[in-house]
């Protein structure tokens, strides 16, 4: 996270992480394990005046940011769920706001999801082993004045809670987004299982869903730039919460160190241990100072963000899960029960680390940008 | 030239200041300053004959000539001493700049830092006049004779003894993995003044030139065949008083700000260096060619590789901006210096690995035609290198685990203890 962040960045970020510790602390997230919505409605919409969704917003459309890169801004507020594992369908919401705002025509849905009024989410990725691709399989079919929609996409997140899904399909000319209210005929919803105990997937199946060619957002065949973006965001706030969970586990963990004791002395005071402490300690700050230039490169849209972020993915998600672990086992047998608090981290690092890709996938696509650049250079 | 001419424009730190400052750096490398050259990126291994690298010394000394005369040497220097009184922001937007361009590599680490580091902070008035301009011209070429045969780690331990006689002191001992000290002119040398007291508080820093009389150097193989690193015997050597470096005894609180100096490096407000180095070290474009002329880059198994050679490069410049950044305005401790140099052992050792496996059989045998994969073999066996240079890893270990994480400091058992009775080896077996 930001070393040195503006002020209003700085309050931002603190009321949030604030809020987060009154309204979701362990204890409320181990309730929400069996709770299928997985987060309150108060609780969201108390968490949107904060201004979790409208970050990116424009000032014209309602949203806006504190330092005027409102990716930035938003990636703290994620390093600040990551921290607490907090629950809600951040990234969705902030990310397809900002994409309708963009395309304009749906100014009602934008409206409701500032206020926390409307949920909303996304649907893009379609099986599991080509997460993160462009869709293939998911066609869209122009009849008359209609789009109809069949087949299935999965990982869409709080489709259960969501009032309107942005879907991406294949139409004759490219890729097409269109927004689709989750009540209309023909729409299935799955619930799957997850490693993470507040946040909520789903498998969505369209079976002949009609709607008009007006929920098109933007134009048709064109979208392909903007779910490239939409997909950068989602990373960026991803990593920022990984970060964010990994940096309280490894809080927990110097502190554990210190309070433990064995062969009358503390854990810290054991080389083997101060050893691996020093290596999570790099693993961590790395992970801050890569996602930091990653959330800055897609922020300024910079022909090296695709790079950056993929790399930030791919180290964050590699070496992030054994500073993870390694907390887990500096915590000896109570690191891996349910009763400690370490796995709520674990668990939002983990879904993070494949929700998007893998880290071998993300280093092929960092190769590829390599290519690309050569390419052009 | 005297040092008022080399007075600054301007030494206002403000952005038109900045801008005007990169145009003119601009101008000077593309007008004066030719291509980088291939050995910039060779580090440790053997290119050529003594000749070779005598030339390639006597070039970054000219070199280092070219940027003193055009004013950009020493840029956060004071003026007073033949810098450019300018700010780290200055020296940055010139790294940025150098990207692609010659620079006199071989001037930057140690002489510039930790050597210079050491010398404007601690040197006397006529220390710093003699040296320092010298330096920035490209006349003194300076080594650190701080490791010795008995250990390197335990830094404090030094043996090196300098014993006062009048006006002079008189050094024997024996220093060792000198890099360089066969073409460089002066050593900052730490020695023992005492022998009564615990080791910290009995050190003394000294200066003197590397062709003093009772020096004696000798060449060391590494197991690549290179020949720079150097064992030094001093038989004898007469250093003046007014060659010591800070007080009398007090030697490692010279020798803990020289430690830090050298573990920033990659940091330091005195290297003049290309911003993205690490780059142009087996990064991901080094790693995709090695791939390609090995016929492999096709491959999703070397895209892989070539990927995650990429992404340790790319971690590594945002680490080592974020310490930087960190240190420089207090947000992070100034010993987390430790955290970029315990990354880039790490992560140098990695790409190496990656360098080899995309080598395939040429890391066993290779011959001249190979291309880019030659040579990958014989660097995978000096890997451990990064892990060792400047202090090893297991040192920046410790400093991050007890200077910046706080953790307890491992037992000593020569605290408290006058040097002289400190065990300096197994006991000595009884039967
Ligand atoms: C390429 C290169 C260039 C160099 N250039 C110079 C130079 O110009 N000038 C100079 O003076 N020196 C130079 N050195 C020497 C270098 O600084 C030392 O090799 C280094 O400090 C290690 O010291 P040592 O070799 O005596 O190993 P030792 O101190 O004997 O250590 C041996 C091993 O034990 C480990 N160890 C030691 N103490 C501890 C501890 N407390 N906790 C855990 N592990 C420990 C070390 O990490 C190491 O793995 C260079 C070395 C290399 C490889």
């Amino acid at each position: 996270m930001l070393l040195e962040p503006i002020e209003d960045q700085a309050f931002l970020r603190d009321t949030t992480a604030k809020f987060l510790a009154d309204a979701a602390p362990p204890q409320v997230l181990r309730t929400l394990r069996d709770d299928e919505a997985g987060f309150d409605e108060a609780y969201w919409r108390q968490g949107v005046e904060l201004g979790w969704t409208s970050l990116l917003v424009s000032e014209e459309a309602g949203g806006g940011s504190v330092s005027g890169d409102g990716l930035v801004d938003l990636s703290l507020i994620a390093h600040e769920f990551g921290a607490a594992a907090a629950p809600g369908p951040l990234a969705p919401n902030a990310v397809v706001a900002g994409a309708l705002a963009r395309s304009g025509g749906h100014d009602e849905v934008v409206a409701g999801v500032l206020s926390g009024g409307t949920l909303v989410s996304w649907a893009i990725d379609e099986d599991a082993h080509n997460v993160a691709a462009m869709p293939r399989l998911f066609r869209f079919r122009i009849e008359g004045t209609e789009l109809v929609l069949d087949g299935t996409k999965r990982l869409v997140e709080s489709a259960n809670r969501s009032d309107y899904l942005l879907v991406t399909g294949v139409t004759p000319g490219g890729i097409t987004q269109v927004l689709v209210a989750t009540d209309a005929a023909g729409i299935e919803i799955r619930p799957m299982h997850t490693v993470d105990l507040t946040r909520r997937f789903s498998v969505v199946t369209f079976n002949n869903v009609r709607v008009p060619l007006d929920a098109v957002v933007g134009s048709i065949d064109t979208a392909a730039e903007a779910v490239k973006l939409q997909r950068r965001q989602a990373i960026v706030i991803a990593n920022a919460e990984s970060v964010g969970a990994m940096q309280r586990a490894f809080d927990l963990t110097l502190e554990w160190t210190f309070d433990r004791y064995s062969f009358g002395r503390s854990l810290a005071s054991y080389q083997a241990i101060k050893h691996r402490m020093a290596s999570m300690k790099m693993w961590l700050e790395a992970s801050h100072a890569i996602a930091d230039d990653a959330a800055a490169a897609v922020a300024a849209d910079s022909p090296r963000a695709e790079k950056l972020v993929r790399a930030a993915a791919a180290y964050i998600g590699e070496y992030g899960s054994e500073l993870m672990q390694e907390c887990v086992r500096f915590h000896g047998g109570i690191g891996v029960t349910y009763e400690h608090d370490l796995h709520l981290y674990l668990r939002r690092h983990t879904l993070n680390r494949a929700l998007h890709g893998t880290p071998a996938q993300h280093r092929r696509r960092v190769a590829v940008e390599l290519d690309l650049e050569s390419a052009v250079s | 030239m005297s040092t008022e001419s080399m007075a600054p424009v301007s030494n206002t730190d403000t952005l038109d200041d900045l801008d005007e400052f990169r145009r003119r750096a601009k101008e000077f490398l593309r007008a004066e300053v030719g291509p980088a050259r291939a050995s910039l990126t060779a580090g440790l291994r053997k290119l050529g004959t003594d000749e070779d690298d005598l030339r390639e010394v006597a070039h970054d000394r000219a070199l280092q000539r070219t940027f003193f005369d055009a004013g950009f040497a020493g840029i956060t220097v004071p003026v007073e001493f033949g810098g450019q009184g300018l700010t780290r922001a200055h020296q940055l937007v010139l790294n940025e700049e150098l990207e692609g361009y010659d620079y006199p590599v071989r001037l930057q680490v140690p002489t510039m830092t930790p050597c210079m580091a050491v010398l404007l902070e601690f040197g006397t008035e006529q220390q710093k006049l003699t040296h320092i301009p010298a330096i920035l011209r490209g006349e003194e070429l300076w080594m650190q004779f701080l490791s010795e045969p008995s250990g390197g780690s335990d830094v404090a331990g030094a043996l090196m003894s300098a014993v006062r006689d009048g006006d002079e002191w008189v050094l024997n001992g024996s220093k060792v993995w000198t890099t360089g000290a066969w073409w460089s002119d002066w050593g900052l040398c730490l020695a023992r003044t005492n022998w009564d007291v615990p080791k910290h508080r009995g050190l003394s820093v000294f200066i003197f030139p590397i062709d003093a009389a009772g020096i004696e150097i000798q060449r060391i193989e590494m197991l690549n065949g290179n020949m720079d690193f150097c064992q030094e015997y001093l038989d004898d050597v007469r250093v003046p008083d007014s060659d010591r470096v800070g007080g009398v005894d007090d030697g490692w609180t010279v020798g803990t700000r020289w430690m830090f100096h050298e573990r920033m490096s990659s940091n330091s407000p005195f290297v003049t260096r290309p911003q993205e180095l690490e780059r142009s070290s087996l990064d991901g474009a080094a790693l995709r060619r090695i791939a390609r002329d090995g016929g492999i880059s096709g491959t999703d198994a070397a895209q892989e590789l070539v990927g995650e050679g990429e992404m340790l490069t790319l971690v590594g410049s945002a680490l080592g901006r974020r310490v930087g950044q960190g240190m420089r305005t207090g947000t992070l401790s100034d010993q987390s210096a430790a955290i970029a140099r315990l990354y880039g052992g790490l992560s140098l050792v990695r790409r190496n690995t990656i360098a080899l496996e995309l080598a395939g059989s040429a890391g066993a045998a290779w011959s001249d035609d190979d291309g880019e994969l030659a040579l990958r073999g014989e660097d995978f066996l000096m890997r451990q290198a990064s892990c060792i240079g400047g202090g090893t890893t297991e040192m920046a270990s410790n400093v991050i685990a007890e200077r910046v994480l706080g953790m307890p400091r491992e037992r000593a058992l020569d605290r408290d203890v006058a040097f002289r009775d400190v065990p300096r080896g197994p006991a000595p077996e009884e039967n």
